[in-house]
């Protein structure tokens, strides 16, 4: 896959890295014992700790520790022995404590990999340079309210894991793989629900361009709130774009941190590097440094799911599935989980197939996930059964697949109440070629000089079955019965 | 009732014990000395109705013959310490007319223990300083005036409120807490004996901040026994405080025997400074001799890295203050200044909320950890820190404890050395190098200086070994056998 950008003056590449903010999931905060559930009435779950409040100390939540040591091994990344808290210090209201307990130069996790699988099957990796924990701010509305800005604490020391990759990604197309991805990857692990809307996960990009051939990286903006798939691609599409206008115009590009409008398509400048904050970050002194104890890494890497890239290779070699359609199959764990259960001692490729061309269709339009899916694992099951044994045709299965979506029943029981049991009694068969040969003498005429035709016979000896007739019988007898073609 | 506030905090629980006191009558006794002390200016609130209320429920207990550690003991709490309910200032404007919803761990421990809350006594702003004038509820008063004046003193500080408070017999104890000599210097200013415990002794959960990695709660008492009892009382492993030590909490007034016979004692040389009075150096030699009478061997050590220990802690202290101030801003609690934007209220907030010394070391801190300085400033400062732990652990695998005098001088009057910080901070020479390494170390009066001001001498142990240190200022408690009433009181 290439992707360039056509300037007036020459050919240009984007360089891309992404830094990507996942909220840890846990029952507490990263440093408070209070609740960090999504959608509580706003300041309902804050601590005297969150909220910053005299004397109050910060406590390590181990779960989370846990959390980002499991993502950074989904993520084949070195982790990190000893890594150290320190505080990043500004100013904001939706900051109590006027700082943010981050990790800076010693983070918990190091370099890492993912794969990102491309349309053509084929697989490119894009390193991780480091994931380090975090807690989050709160959140401040400024619309609430005329005049005033109203702060919400919730957030305010909810557990987040800060994922930067290298500046590997090239198209905007990489780049929502990549996200994609990593979702998936931390909804396997079990370490962030990946909830985009809901602000779970959150994306920045660091976006340059640099003419084709060119060895050196150029000057970076980075873009802030593209927090959807949709508008990750369109933001680095448009930052690119606009840093290409700006070079061809002879100007030069600005480090700033830019944001992103998507109701525009656009991006803006929110502050230059001569407004960043001097953050003077320094070992928080209230956090002894993190020293994980020896076996603990060990210990959560036995805990380890199968990731999606295992798994993958493994439905391919198992199942012998397309790349495409394992990847399909693998993107969420529940997917993988409904395909293997179905494809059990049945042909996989089939099961994938009713699966991905009909099942997912059902779903999206019922707006349904597959945890609701209304048809069974034992149901589909059963179903492809059927059409094993030649007990129904493809077509009936379809339309008993659909009865089975709308009513959840066996598909053994639809198939006899509707008697919709395939017809494969020779003798019946015949009986009804006969009656369509000899009813159409134009079409036998027509057939001798166009054999194709016969598959207007097969239609017409279906119809007449009432779709019960098995195809590949009606075929063979009306060869038979039909004049010989010279 | 003089006599009852002259009690000694051990004396005054034997005596509730046998039921020839109340607490209700020792508590009323302290309460009516603060009412009468109240020129000192020794406490921001007082809490006399909590302290009858305490006292009630603890002779209740002490008649089932129960109560804890310190049931029906009128002591003091440094404002520093967010009590629940009552207002907790750390001496700033910013924080006039707070009410913490919570209790710091140390006094939930004290009143758990059946202690009597007096009131919270009198601080620098955010515990900044080392003569309690930059408090903003006025200076406190010492006790003590020279022998040839009636000027009014300063009684040490930080933590002068709490000193003051004992000393004036006003609170049979008191809580302080140490960051870089604030319950050392003002005990030896106010002639009693102060403790600052191995760093992570105590909690400091729900003790305002100043410098998170130097401070420890501490105690106050009229001796040594009294001041172990408190400390043991406020010691203790605490969950909410990551810096805290898992350790058990020894019986230490159990075995505080005051033996120093076979002991090595150190005498640092680097703390003979350029113009210490004479009479330090003579009381610092007296101790020694004390010391030696009593079988100990006294040792002359090496802590080659004294000299930089000041401007060690002149980094790091106010680099970890100016991030640990930053959450007064104006925004959930204390004072707020409404401005145009939010810079502006931001700026007036502080502006108006902090006292000169407090914005000094702000800016100090700020500078130091700002990009480009903080190689130079911080990260140097850390790697000198170490320098100092190795200096105390060289010299701790030869003696058992080191002695030093506490301060460089005695008290001096309020407005000395006011428009001299630096001069102000040298108060604090032979205070800081064990604040930076953690150490416990006491100070006990152990003599007059030719004004008839206190002077303490300071007993520096190993980490951990607060007997030891509890017993060598014992042993000096006992040969100074220093019994001045302040003059201040009369």
């Amino acid at each position: 896959m290439t992707y360039t950008i056509d300037g007036n003056t020459g050919t240009w590449e984007i360089v891309c890295g992404l830094e990507v903010h996942a909220q840890v999931t846990a029952n507490a905060k990263l440093f408070s014992g209070a609740a960090a559930a999504f959608g509580a009435a706003p300041n309902s779950q804050v601590s005297p700790v969150d909220a910053g409040m005299p004397g109050m100390l910060p406590v390590l939540n181990g779960y989370c520790v846990e959390q980002a040591v499991r993502t950074g091994l989904g993520l084949e990344a070195h982790i990190n022995r000893l890594s150290i808290f320190e505080r990043k210090n500004y100013f904001y209201p939706d900051l109590p404590n006027g700082y943010q307990i981050s990790q800076y130069e010693h983070p918990i996790v190091g370099r890492g990999q993912l794969l990102i699988d491309m349309p053509d099957g084929h697989t490119r990796a894009i390193g991780i340079t480091r994931l380090h924990l975090e807690m989050d701010a709160g959140k401040s509305m400024h619309d609430q309210r005329d005049g005033e800005t109203l702060i919400d604490l919730n957030r305010s020391g909810v557990a987040l894991m800060e994922i930067v990759s290298e500046p590997d990604i090239r198209t905007p197309e990489e780049a929502v793989l990549y996200l994609r991805k990593l979702r998936s990857i931390l909804r396997y692990l079990g370490t962030c629900d990946g909830n985009m809307e809901e602000g779970s996960l959150r994306c920045d990009a660091n976006v340059s361009v640099r003419r084709v051939g060119d060895e050196t990286l150029g000057t970076r903006c980075e873009v802030k709130n593209v927090n959807s798939m949709r508008f990750v691609a369109r933001a680095i599409e448009h930052e690119a774009k606009r840093q290409v206008e700006l070079l061809e115009g002879g100007g030069k590009v600005v480090q700033e941190t830019r944001l992103f409008d998507a109701v525009k398509g656009e991006t803006r400048s929110m502050r230059g590097k001569e407004e960043a904050n001097d953050y003077r970050y320094f070992p928080d002194p209230d956090l002894l440094p993190l020293v994980l104890p020896a076996d603990f890494v060990d210990r959560l890497k036995a805990t380890l799911p199968e990731l999606p890239d295992i798994k993958k290779a493994r439905f391919m070699a198992e199942y012998r599935l397309p790349a495409y359609d394992a990847g399909v199959l693998v993107a969420e764990r529940a997917t993988a989980d409904y395909f293997e259960a179905v494809a059990q001692g049945r042909d996989g490729k089939q099961a994938a197939n009713w699966i991905i061309n009909e099942l997912f269709g059902l779903l999206a339009k019922a707006g349904k996930g597959i945890d609701a899916s209304p048809i069974s694992t034992g149901h589909l099951g059963k179903l492809l059964d059927l059409l094993g044994t030649d007990a129904i045709s493809g077509r009936i299965a379809k339309d008993v697949f659909a009865i089975m979506f709308e009513t959840g029943d066996d598909p053994l029981a639809i198939v006899e109440a509707k008697g919709l049991k395939q017809v494969t009694d020779t003798a019946a068969i015949e009986a009804i070629v006969d009656e369509v040969i000899a009813g159409n003498p134009g079409q036998v005429e027509t057939y001798l000089k166009n054999p194709k035709v016969i598959g207007w016979f097969t239609g017409q000896v279906m119809k007449a079955s009432g779709g019960k007739a098995n195809p590949q019988a009606v075929g063979e007898i009306l060869r038979a019965k039909l004049p010989p073609v010279e | 009732m003089a006599d009852m506030t002259d009690l000694g905090l051990l004396e005054a629980r034997h005596r509730l014990a046998a039921r020839e006191l109340s607490a209700k009558e020792l508590t009323e006794a302290h309460l009516a000395a603060m009412i009468e002390a109240r020129p000192l200016n020794a406490f921001i609130t007082e809490t006399p109705e909590l302290a009858l209320a305490a006292a009630e429920a603890s002779d209740a207990r002490l008649a089932r013959g129960e109560g804890g550690l310190l049931e029906g003991l009128p002591i003091a709490i440094k404002d520093l310490f967010c009590t629940k309910g009552v207002q907790t200032t750390a001496g700033s404007r910013i924080l006039e007319g707070f009410v913490p919803p919570y209790e710091s761990t140390v006094t939930q421990r004290l009143w758990a223990e059946g202690a009597v809350p007096l009131g919270k006594t009198n601080l620098d702003e955010f515990a900044m300083g080392s003569s309690n004038v930059t408090s903003h509820f006025g200076p406190v008063r010492s006790p003590w005036t020279r022998a040839s004046d009636n000027a009014d003193l300063v009684p040490g500080g930080s933590s002068g409120g709490s000193a003051a408070a004992v000393a004036a017999r006003i609170a049979l104890a008191a809580t302080g807490t140490d960051t870089g000599g604030s319950i050392r210097q003002p005990a030896a200013f106010c002639g009693i004996t102060g403790i600052k415990p191995t760093y992570g002794r105590c909690s400091r959960f729900g003790v305002v901040a100043f410098a998170s990695s130097l401070d420890q709660p501490g105690a106050f008492g009229r001796s040594v026994e009294d001041s172990a009892l408190l400390l043991q009382a406020m010691a203790g492993y605490d969950p909410n405080d990551s810096t805290s030590a898992d350790l058990a909490v020894p019986d230490w007034t159990a075995s505080l025997k005051g033996k120093v016979k076979g002991l090595r004692i150190g005498v640092p040389k680097e703390y003979r400074v350029d113009a210490m009075p004479a009479e330090i150096e003579k009381l610092w030699q007296q101790g020694a001799d004390w010391l030696r009478a009593e079988g100990a061997e006294i040792v002359e050590i090496a802590l080659p890295h004294t000299k930089y220990a000041l401007p060690t802690y002149y980094i790091i202290a106010p680099a970890e203050a100016s991030s640990n101030l930053a959450r007064y801003d104006g925004m959930r609690y204390g004072l707020r200044v409404e401005g145009e934007t939010l810079a502006d209220m931001y700026k007036k907030t502080r502006a108006a909320g902090f006292g000169t010394e407090v914005k000094r070391r702000v800016m100090i801190g700020t500078y130091v950890l700002s990009a480009g300085y903080y190689d130079a400033y911080y990260l140097k400062a850390q790697k000198v820190r170490r320098r100092i732990v190795e200096d105390f652990e060289q010299a701790f695998g030869k003696v058992d404890a080191i002695l030093t005098p506490t301060a460089p001088s005695a008290a001096f009057r309020a407005g000395e050395k006011m428009d001299d910080p630096v001069a102000m901070y040298l108060n604090d020479v032979f205070t800081v190098p064990s604040s930076l390494a953690g150490l416990p170390a006491i100070s006990v009066p152990a003599g007059l200086s030719a004004e008839g001001l206190p002077l303490g001498l300071q007993v520096i142990g190993k980490a951990w070994d607060e007997q030891t240190v509890l017993d060598v200022g014992l042993a000096i408690e006992r040969a100074a056998a220093f019994a001045v009433m302040p003059y201040g009181l009369g």
